[in-house]
């Protein structure tokens, strides 16, 4: 029985063991070019790995999203404060980024090429355009629904409006905030291969893209693992640490007053 | 601890507001919804715009913002910040006064003491229960030893036993802290029973001011009265202590049980509001029940009021008008009357010249 009790974490694994199962059966039976078995990608894995070919492409792709959801993120956070928490700011920049909102990210990237030309710089835009609209979306909407009679009690308590907006307003904003933080960390993936196999020629969108003219399936399949992957932990990081800053007081949240 | 005085205060909700608020007394503001109770407590914190003057012992806040007014404020639905813990919570304005963490340490733990909330200290406010909140809200709006404590119907989200308690409390530590408070209400009840002195507050504007007697037997005007109803008025030949704090009075006849220790007293109010009516005897206890014969029916649009003979008293009930129809009352039935134990008013004076139209005497309602 204890056995049994020590294993029901994983048995959300066990689906996705039947599938790889299946995928190999498949595959083997069929024995076509166009389906590699799970055995076979796995060992190109690890030829990529140990080539350092997938090492080196995952590295300028991470560092990309790295930088540029970062600074899209703070920008946002930054930005969506602000308006949030002042009126007038609102309602200048608001048109305007509804307006700008709606565009794909990819939509930019034929005028960002001419703008900023194929170097680091392009996906790093990318992924700030991607990151920054939500997120500053997110962070408005989150300041705004603060209670005002939160500000009240504060100002009452002796608090500065600075202090108001850090002690009180911002913390009270998290739960939205991670909510934009959490959608875009997959969506700066997604965003970041579209890109590079567009317009850059190094990452794991660009290897994607060579795989497909050399018809290495094994090799796009492993692509996409990694992105999977990587989409996943990055939702899953901001999830953690949502929870870790904000469980304290939110798993009562439905009595508070 | 300071004398408030309000000059000619206007805004939206209140029209040439004067009053005065003695140093040290807990004052309540009563008032139908509307009538600016929330804002009169909004401008002397500061929270709010206004014209005119708001004087501490005579001299003019108008011109200091609310977070350096030193007041304390415990508000409606108390609004302790969700996601600090109650230590955080009580320190908070010790915090913006940029106190050292040993002194904000020390003020914390002893706030807790006072209030009897210590091993409350690491929760979050979503995990306490409504008194508990109250106590801390208290602990917080005490924190800066504020000269003037306002409350706005602080007890208004708590169970009726633990308001009671924690009104007690309330008092005794208002007394013993001897600072100048204004209690927003519309609870009758809770300002005949803690007030110092009442103010009634009638659409931005303060009708009287006065203590609970001065007000309840000699309301200045007709709206004071519309506003306070008119209560049952009862006199009591005698009254004796049956124990531990329940006395029994004689009131022509009627022997009404009295939550009460201590002297004796010559009158006792209760609202019609608070009357009961049943055409089967209730179960439980026969405590302050009697019979009574229905002598007039009053319906209005929700309600319906009915005047009784008691013996030789006569009261008065109010009830809704579903509840009166499902029981089919009608003139001269019998009915079982119950008077609510903890809604009885006792006062002690022997003051004798009613005002008109509210004693039992009148027949005329």
């Amino acid at each position: 029985m204890k056995i049994l009790k020590k294993l029901k974490p994983g048995w959300g694994l066990l689906p996705i063991l039947i599938f790889l199962i299946l995928w190999e059966l498949v595959a083997r039976i069929n024995n076509t070019p166009l389906l590699p078995p799970f055995s076979e990608v796995i060992v190109e894995f690890y030829n990529l790995i140990a080539s350092g070919v997938l090492g080196e492409n995952f590295l300028s792709s991470l560092t990309r999203v790295l930088i540029g959801f970062g600074a899209g993120s703070i920008v946002g956070i930054i930005t969506g404060t602000i308006m949030g928490w002042n009126k007038i700011v609102d309602r200048a920049l608001n048109p305007i980024f509804n307006l700008f909102f709606p565009i794909p990210t990819l939509g930019w990237i034929p005028l960002l090429m001419l703008w900023i030309g194929i170097n680091e710089m392009l996906p790093i835009t990318l992924i700030f355009i991607c990151a920054f609209f939500p997120v500053m979306f997110n962070t408005v909407t989150g300041i705004k629904n603060v209670d005002r009679n939160y500000i009240k009690a504060a100002r009452s308590l002796g608090a500065s409006d600075m202090k108001i907006l850090f002690t009180v307003v911002m913390p009270l904003a998290l739960p939205n905030i991670f909510t934009g933080l959490k959608l875009e960390s997959g969506m700066a993936w997604r965003t970041i291969i579209a890109a590079e196999m567009v317009a850059i020629p190094t990452g794991i969108g660009a290897l994607l893209m060579k795989a497909e003219s050399l018809i290495r399936i094994d090799i796009i399949i492993v692509c996409l693992i990694v992105l999977a992957i990587m989409c996943l932990s990055f939702e899953k990081f901001f999830e953690w640490l949502e929870n870790r800053i904000t469980s304290n007081w939110r798993q009562h949240a439905g009595n508070n007053t | 601890m300071p004398a408030i005085t309000l000059r000619g205060i206007n805004n939206y909700a209140c029209h040439d507001t004067n009053l005065d608020i003695k140093d040290g007394e807990l004052l309540f503001i009563l008032g139908p919804n509307g009538s600016g109770k929330t804002t009169l407590l909004n401008v002397i914190a500061g929270l709010v715009d206004y014209q005119g003057t708001v004087m501490f012992d005579g001299n003019s806040i108008d011109r200091i913002p609310a977070n350096k007014r030193e007041v304390g404020y415990l508000f409606q639905n108390l609004l302790l910040f969700p996601h600090m813990n109650v230590r955080t919570n009580i320190g908070y304005s010790l915090r913006m006064q940029k106190w050292t963490q040993d002194m904000i340490d020390d003020r914390v733990d002893e706030l807790l003491n006072l209030m009897n909330i210590t091993h409350l200290a690491m929760r979050y406010p979503g995990n306490l229960s409504g008194g508990e909140k109250q106590r801390v809200a208290m602990a917080r709006a005490l924190a800066l030893s504020p000269k003037v404590l306002l409350m706005d119907e602080p007890m208004s989200s708590l169970d009726s036993q633990t308001a009671a308690h924690l009104r007690i409390e309330l008092k005794q530590l208002q007394r013993q802290l001897g600072i100048t408070s204004v209690y927003v209400t519309h609870d009758l009840n809770e300002a005949i029973n803690m007030a110092d002195r009442i103010a009634i507050l009638n659409s931005g504007e303060i009708s009287q001011v006065g203590t609970a007697e001065e007000i309840f037997f000699h309301p200045c005007n007709a709206a004071v009265m519309n506003y306070l109803g008119r209560p049952n008025i009862l006199d009591c030949d005698q009254c004796r202590s049956v124990g531990r704090g329940i006395m029994e009075a004689d009131c022509r006849g009627l022997k009404i049980i009295v939550p009460h220790d201590g002297k004796s007293f010559t009158r006792i109010i209760i609202y019609p509001r608070d009357v009961f009516v049943s055409t089967s005897e209730p179960l439980g206890s026969r405590v302050n029940r009697f019979k009574g014969i229905i002598t007039d029916i009053k319906t209005s649009e929700s309600t319906v009021r009915l005047r009784f003979k008691v013996g030789e008293n006569m009261l008065r009930a109010e009830l809704t008008r579903q509840a009166f129809e499902e029981m089919g009352l009608s003139n001269g039935m019998e009915v079982f009357v119950t008077l609510s134990l903890r809604r009885i008013n006792i006062f002690e004076s022997g003051e004798t010249d009613l005002f008109p139209g509210t004693s039992y005497q009148n027949s005329e309602r």
